[in-house]
């Protein structure tokens, strides 16, 4: 086993290489750059500036210098935010969105789990009905619909939560941000874990199990739902990399500064550093994540072996 | 009445269905004495398992039985689930059909012994283990000790149908209900395992239902027989009366249902279709980066066989003996080496595009009429897709008719051209599949296990059918099964393989009758055991 992550984490290498050098490339044939305002900006300044950060050097000598920084773990200056490197943008915000989607990934994980179990267990009665409704409003509301209605009703009318803010992390503030980002994956889980578990509950060795007479609890937690969690697993190590590095919509409308803003705000404004950072770090967390989904599959299943 | 342990009475069962409640079982009695075997047989349908499955409590959601199931004053249908958690897997126990998926993959053999025992007997966990130690031992697995931290996966099919077995024994029930336990299983291994289930029953002194549909069987362990058809019984009786003298007619036409007949061997010179010399299939598992080099495995070692015009060739062995890879590398479907002509052409070295004009020539009819047959095409476009490969330039209306024709030769209506697979019935898609293969033309036919799947009775009107095709058309025929009464009631030439390698050929008579391998002789024993 460990000799098959070591493996995997030295594939990651060249990975996250070709990601790299495509965004790379990709960033720099869109037209514009860091530097071209609206208003225009004196060309003796540009120049200046152009020169400071190597724009004015070759595109192959850019990217060369780009990876022999990046080799050093050195994620170079953000251009519209001068006074930052995109290093500590991130050391800023990552934290926040983390703490947002890990919270709303394990919550999601548990209560759409438990609903999905449920609704197998009564299928096609009532109890499974009201989840699957629930689970279809969830994954067809959006976002930007959901966080407009939280705020408006619990923060503007009830006043339970603050508006938006980050408020140094105070409990209250999290709970519109997390609920906003679990709902549409709580819904997801609760259909995957409802349709695995039914499959689950079906197989030949849970009749078995039934016929040498164990309990509920054994049958159902001990041997369906353990079959039943692959598929969880591997729908929950992208979403995993999806939640941890931030959204654009939670944070905007919640005004959190966590990372999911910088992706676009860098794409938008040229900052070509900052979108490389957004792209690794992105990279970085989905390589990780496959992982462990994988390494996770050998723990649950032992007819999984990599060696 | 002091010996009854089990005694149904009046059980009816019904399943809610989309399409209206169906009535599985219509209102069944019957009973077991201490230390008995009952059989109960009747095809695939007639609500055999269904019956004994609403005993256990273990009727799927949409399905609810009616009536009652003694068990020592407990009516099964209406106690309590945990009253009857106390009663399944302790005094009345049950095994099934599918040894391969019967067991929880995710757990270990050891786990799964001992849940039961630590359940029903309230042992501590070294107890229990020891118990399960015993349990293995008792049904001759080797080595049970290391055995009880293995998984199900390392363990072969009949090794996982013991441990079933050890389970359902673990706690000494009065009842053992078996669900066509050895019906998956190879021949050979079929008739340990039910020389095994006897020694046990004496042993323990329990009552036994065995559901199955082989005849065969009955004849060999039961003392009484039920025989269902369409949810009820419709004859019972001591095995022996029964099989001497039936008195309904379903139980005739069951017993009647025995593959029957020879075929007249081919003209001994006729024209070689197929010749192949020394053919040896290679399998590499695993490899890649950083890994080292792939395990071979040699699933086909030096085997050759001429096939002649007219001929029928019958290939048997146990499962994973190399059978139907040797006759897809024949048919150049897996790459292999050794020479291979047809026709005396040599195709051993044809490239894809070079082999698709003579891929009308060689058909292949394949066992599982459930999964070969396209679930989102009719028959009709199943059966003629060939032809839009070999024959483009067919206009719509000719297939059309090419395909009644061809429906027609195996005897469906081709007026249900336009239906879908999941519409027809086994036997039904089995035919599909031929009619399929035989709209070509084909000159040589591979039919790996065609009939292995369905009923006996079935069974029956395929092979007839396959017989009829063959005379009509003067066709060659590579017949794979390890049901061997079929074989010998198809094939004018017989090979034996065991471990990719063939131990012996001949015609059936010296096959079967005067077998020179001890392989070859335990094989006919096991099958044609009385």
């Amino acid at each position: 086993m460990l000799r098959y992550v070591l493996r995997r984490l030295l594939t990651a290498i060249p990975t996250l290489f070709v990601i790299v050098t495509i965004s790379f490339f990709l960033m720099r044939a869109a037209p514009g750059g860091p530097f071209n305002q609206e208003k225009g900006l004196n060309p003796v300044i540009k120049a200046n500036l152009e020169r400071v950060f190597h724009l004015d050097q070759p595109l192959w000598k850019q990217y060369l210098l780009y990876l022999n920084n990046l080799i050093h773990g050195d994620f170079g200056p953000s251009y519209n935010l001068p006074d930052f490197t995109v290093a500590e943008l991130f050391a800023d915000s990552l934290p926040i969105s983390i703490q947002l989607g890990g919270s709303a990934l394990v919550l999601a994980l548990l209560l759409g789990g438990i609903l999905g179990i449920i609704a197998a267990l009564h299928q096609n009665k009532p109890a499974d009905y009201a989840v699957i409704a629930t689970a279809t409003a969830g994954s067809t509301v959006p976002t930007f619909v959901i966080a407009p209605l939280f705020q408006l009703f619990f923060a503007l009318t009830l006043k339970w939560f603050p508006v938006g803010g980050w408020g140094d992390g105070a409990l209250v503030n999290k709970v519109g941000p997390v609920l906003t980002l679990m709902l549409p994956q709580l819904a997801i889980v609760a259909r995957l874990m409802r349709g695995s578990m039914i499959e689950s509950l079906r197989s030949h060795h849970i009749r078995t199990a039934r016929a040498l007479g164990l309990s509920d609890y054994s049958v159902v937690i001990r041997h369906a739902l353990r079959g039943a969690l692959l598929p969880i697993i591997s729908y929950a190590g992208p979403a995993a990399a999806a939640l941890l590095t931030g959204s654009i919509i939670v944070e905007t409308i919640f005004s959190i500064p966590g990372v999911g803003r910088y992706f676009v705000e860098g794409a938008l404004n040229r900052d070509y550093t900052l979108v490389m950072g957004t792209v690794v770090v992105i990279a970085v967390f989905t390589i990780v994540f496959n992982l462990i989904v994988d390494i996770l599959y050998a723990v649950v299943d032992p007819r999984v072996r990599y060696d | 009445m002091s010996g009854r342990i089990l005694h149904l009475r009046n059980v009816k069962v019904s399943f809610d269905t989309t399409d209206g409640t169906v009535e599985a079982v219509k209102g069944v009695s019957l009973h077991v004495n201490a230390g008995e075997t009952v059989a109960i047989v009747g095809q695939s349908g007639s609500g055999k398992s269904q019956l004994m499955m609403a005993a256990m409590g273990l009727l799927a959601p949409n399905g609810s039985a009616t009536g009652t199931a003694d068990y020592r004053g407990a009516n099964l249908l209406s106690i309590s689930k945990s009253r009857l958690n106390g009663i399944r897997g302790a005094k009345i126990t049950m095994i099934f059909q599918e040894p391969m998926t019967s067991l929880d993959p995710l757990y270990t053999i050891g786990d799964q012994l001992s849940e039961p025992i630590r359940k029903h007997q309230r042992l501590g966990a070294a107890q229990a283990r020891a118990r399960a130690i015993e349990m293995l031992r008792l049904v001759h697995i080797p080595e049970p000790e290391r055995r009880m931290g293995s998984y199900p996966h390392e363990m072969s099919g009949g090794q996982r149908q013991r441990v079933m077995i050890a389970m359902a024994l673990a706690n000494n029930p009065d009842l053992l209900i078996a669900d066509e336990p050895t019906t998956a299983l190879d021949v050979t291994i079929q008739a340990e395992m039910l020389e095994l289930m006897a020694s046990l029953q004496q042993r323990f002194g329990m009552g036994m239902v065995f559901i199955t549909h082989d005849l065969n069987i009955v004849r060999r362990i039961a003392h009484r027989v039920y025989v269902m058809r369409h949810g009820e019984v419709v004859e019972e009786g001591g095995t022996a009366e029964l099989f001497a003298n039936p008195k309904h007619a379903y139980t005739r036409a069951l017993l009647e249902a025995e593959p029957a007949g020879r075929k007249p061997p081919a003209a001994p010179h006729a024209r070689k279709m197929i010749d192949a010399t020394d053919v040896r299939v290679t399998f590499r598992i695993g490899g890649g980066f950083l890994s080292g080099p792939p395990l071979e495995l040699r699933a086909v070692d030096r085997v050759s066989m001429t096939l002649r015009q007219g001929q029928t060739i019958g290939i048997v062995g146990e499962s994973g003996s190399g059978k139907s890879t040797f006759a897809r590398a024949v048919l150049r479907l897996l790459p292999s080496e050794g020479t291979i002509s047809f026709e005396n052409r040599p195709i051993q070295n044809l490239t894809r595009g070079e082999m698709r004009p003579l891929r009308r020539e060689l058909q292949i009819v394949l066992q599982d009429p459930f999964g070969s047959l396209s679930p989102r095409m009719t028959a009709g476009q199943i059966v003629t897709e060939g032809l839009l490969v070999h024959e483009p330039s067919m206009s719509r209306a000719e297939r059309d008719r090419r395909a009644a024709q061809a429906l027609e030769q195996v005897q469906l209506d081709p007026s249900l051209r336009n239906r879908y697979p999941h519409e027809f019935s086994g036997g039904q898609r089995q035919r599909i599949a031929i009619a399929r293969a035989i709209i070509l033309k084909p000159k040589v036919v591979v039919l790996d296990e065609p009939t292995s799947a369905l009923d006996r009775q079935v069974q029956k009107q395929i092979v007839d059918l396959l017989r009829d095709l063959q005379q009509a058309n003067n066709l060659s025929y590579l017949f794979i099964s390890h049901d061997l009464a079929v074989v010998r009631a198809m094939a004018d030439h017989i090979m034996v393989m065991k471990d990719g390698r063939m131990v012996e050929q001949g015609t059936p008579e010296e096959v079967m009758e005067h077998p020179r391998e001890d392989y070859t002789r335990r094989l006919m024993a096991a099958a044609f055991a009385r």
